[in-house]
């Protein structure tokens, strides 16, 4: 399974305000990336960037082999659960890449069967969705996951509000998928956590503050800087002037530099230019 | 039993009662799903908007033709799919949430179609095109009907597994699928289409009645969607007959399109208070808990 990401200059944000700000890097086939960083600092806008769900505003996403295959698990609110829809429909909206809108169900439930075992939900499957507990619902979801097959998935804190043996049981499901060689990008709080499973990190305050193996990532002083990085939305910020200091066009050349390397600050970052906005 | 017989049966020996039933068996079918779809993506008023909206359009149709069927649909159809885009777009591009941005359109549409029909017709015109004339219906307005609900009901059967999967979780749509917004729009475009069909028979008023009214009900008497529709149609079948036979046989003159809502909404109290999903009954009587 080939699912890397490139990540060039790359500017997420919601209305002119950016929410990741010129961030650069490859997420390599097969990594293990834990995002990490303080409320705000942008990593639920950096897995809505790579499934196409926010505007980039500059830079560019690579997608390359993963295109069109990359599974993404929003933070749940965003799920009508009052739907009446039984908990293997829901599953099998995995299937949808194979199905579409008109192929049969028949043969694919014997495997959304198999991934509702494979979360612990055997026996749940006609139950209606809004029946499950909070847990219950993230492990059908994660069997949604399986359910899509996908070399890149994408997770957003998928384990806010869960207990500790669901979060258990998940995280063994997400080494799992680390063994079968798909890349796994998840939104994380809990440090310990990332530590203890996750070889990669990605530290946000929506500046990228670093990037590369965890250990090396997640230092008290790093961590420092990220809190200190302010979460303010600025309405009066001035027009963000450095791609036009450090290159005024957007092609590979000007990239090259620093496309690869990771856990470094972005060049000429610190020496921006500001002019007041209109 | 023979004065029963003949009230449920006598008045379906005249064509015109026939006609109606045809039309109204018609809107049962197709209206009602899409009802089902609207109330659990809780646009039921947006539904309730958009027959507003149906209002100019009809009007403006009028004004050129008189009461003229396919002026009068176009107009409509036209109007409503407008409204349908354009409370969109104001959702997307300004900061009104839909359902305020739908009732700034539905009062504007409502007095200007009164406005638009009053310039040229009389008040009868005007009470035709809001309440409908269900005993009047001429065969190419049948045609209409039949046509509106074949098309739904193919429709529905090929957005079906797409349109569940835009109401659940739209966003998981849009990250396997660029399906979801051509399936919004075509589903609102079917919803448009019963309206302009429900028209000619109840006019813009009441036409949603057979959409959402008997959706409601099903509620209480279904829980999953294989459940709700068939239901719904059922709903609105007897809610059809029931008013249709019984504003016929009534003693004072009793308005049809008028009588076959308030049927609905009357096997929609009942349900409330019987049904067996959630109905106040059921409620009341508490039956002690399970073990697991």
């Amino acid at each position: 399974m080939s699912g890397g990401i490139r990540i060039r200059g790359l500017t997420l944000g919601y209305d002119r305000h950016p929410a990741i700000h010129h961030l650069d890097g490859t997420i390599a086939p097969g990594d293990l990336l834990a995002l990490v960083g303080p409320n705000g600092a942008g990593k639920s806008t950096l897995l809505k960037g790579l499934v196409g769900e926010v505007q980039v505003l500059e830079g560019r996403i690579e997608r390359g082999a993963a295109a069109g295959a990359i599974a993404y698990l929003p933070q749940a609110a965003e799920i009508d659960r009052d739907f009446p829809l039984s908990v293997l429909d829901l599953v099998a909206m995995g299937l949808w890449r194979w199905l579409g809108a008109w192929r049969s169900l028949f043969r694919g439930r014997a495997e959304c069967e198999a991934a509702l075992a494979a979360v612990g939900l055997s026996g749940f499957e006609d139950r209606p969705i809004g029946t499950l507990s909070g847990g219950q619902f993230q492990r059908a979801l994660f069997a949604r996951l399986i359910v899509q097959d996908a070399p890149v998935i994408l997770l957003d804190e998928p384990f806010t509000g869960i207990d500790a043996r669901t979060v258990g049981d998940l995280l063994a499901l997400i080494r799992g998928w680390h063994g079968q060689g798909r890349t796994v990008v998840a939104a994380l709080h809990d440090l310990g956590q990332v530590r203890a499973h996750f070889s990669k990190t990605l530290l946000l305050a929506r500046e990228p503050i670093a990037w590369g193996p965890t250990a090396v990532v997640l230092t008290p002083p790093n961590l420092e800087r990220a809190r200190h990085l302010s979460e303010a939305w600025d309405e009066t910020a001035a027009i963000c002037r450095r791609d036009h200091d450090d290159h005024g066009h957007h092609d590979h050349a000007a990239h090259a530099g620093h496309g690869d390397h990771h856990g470094h600050d972005h060049p000429g970052h610190h020496g921006v230019k500001r002019e007041a906005a209109e | 039993m023979d004065a029963l017989i003949s009230g449920l049966v006598g008045p379906y020996e005249f064509g015109f009662m026939r006609r109606a039933l045809v039309g109204c068996l018609a809107l049962s079918l197709s209206a009602p799903p899409l009802g089902v779809f609207l109330m659990l993506r809780r646009m039921s008023l947006m539904s309730e908007a958009m027959s507003h909206a149906i209002l100019p359009g009809a009007a403006a149709g009028f004004l050129v033709a008189g009461l003229s069927l396919p002026a009068m649909t176009l107009g409509g159809l036209v109007a409503g799919l407008a409204v349908a885009l354009l409370a969109g777009f104001v959702t997307r591009s300004t900061m009104l949430k839909e359902d305020a941005s739908l009732a700034a359109f539905y009062l504007i549409a409502l007095a200007g179609g009164v406005f638009l029909v009053s310039l040229r017709g009389s008040q009868v015109d005007l009470l035709h095109i809001l309440f409908g004339s269900v005993l009047a219906l001429d065969d190419p307005a049948l045609w209409l009907m039949g046509g509106v609900s074949t098309v739904t009901l193919l429709a529905l059967a090929v957005l079906y597994r797409p349109l569940v999967m835009e109401c659940v979780d739209p966003l998981y749509l849009r990250t396997v699928s660029r399906a979801g917004g051509p399936v919004h729009y075509a589903f609102l475009a079917l919803v448009v289409m019963n309206l302009v069909g429900g028209f000619q028979a109840l006019g813009t008023l009441l036409a949603v009645g057979l959409m959402l009214l008997p959706a409601i009900t099903a509620r209480f008497w279904a829980s999953d969607l294989s459940g709700l529709i068939p239901v719904s149609m059922l709903v609105s079948v007897i809610a059809s007959a029931i008013g249709l036979t019984v504003s016929y046989n009534a003693e004072i003159r009793l308005p049809t399109g008028p009588a076959i809502v308030l049927a609905a909404g009357a096997l929609y109290i009942l349900s409330m208070l019987v049904g067996p999903r959630g109905g106040l009954l059921q409620r009341l009587v508490r039956r002690r808990h399970l073990e697991a």
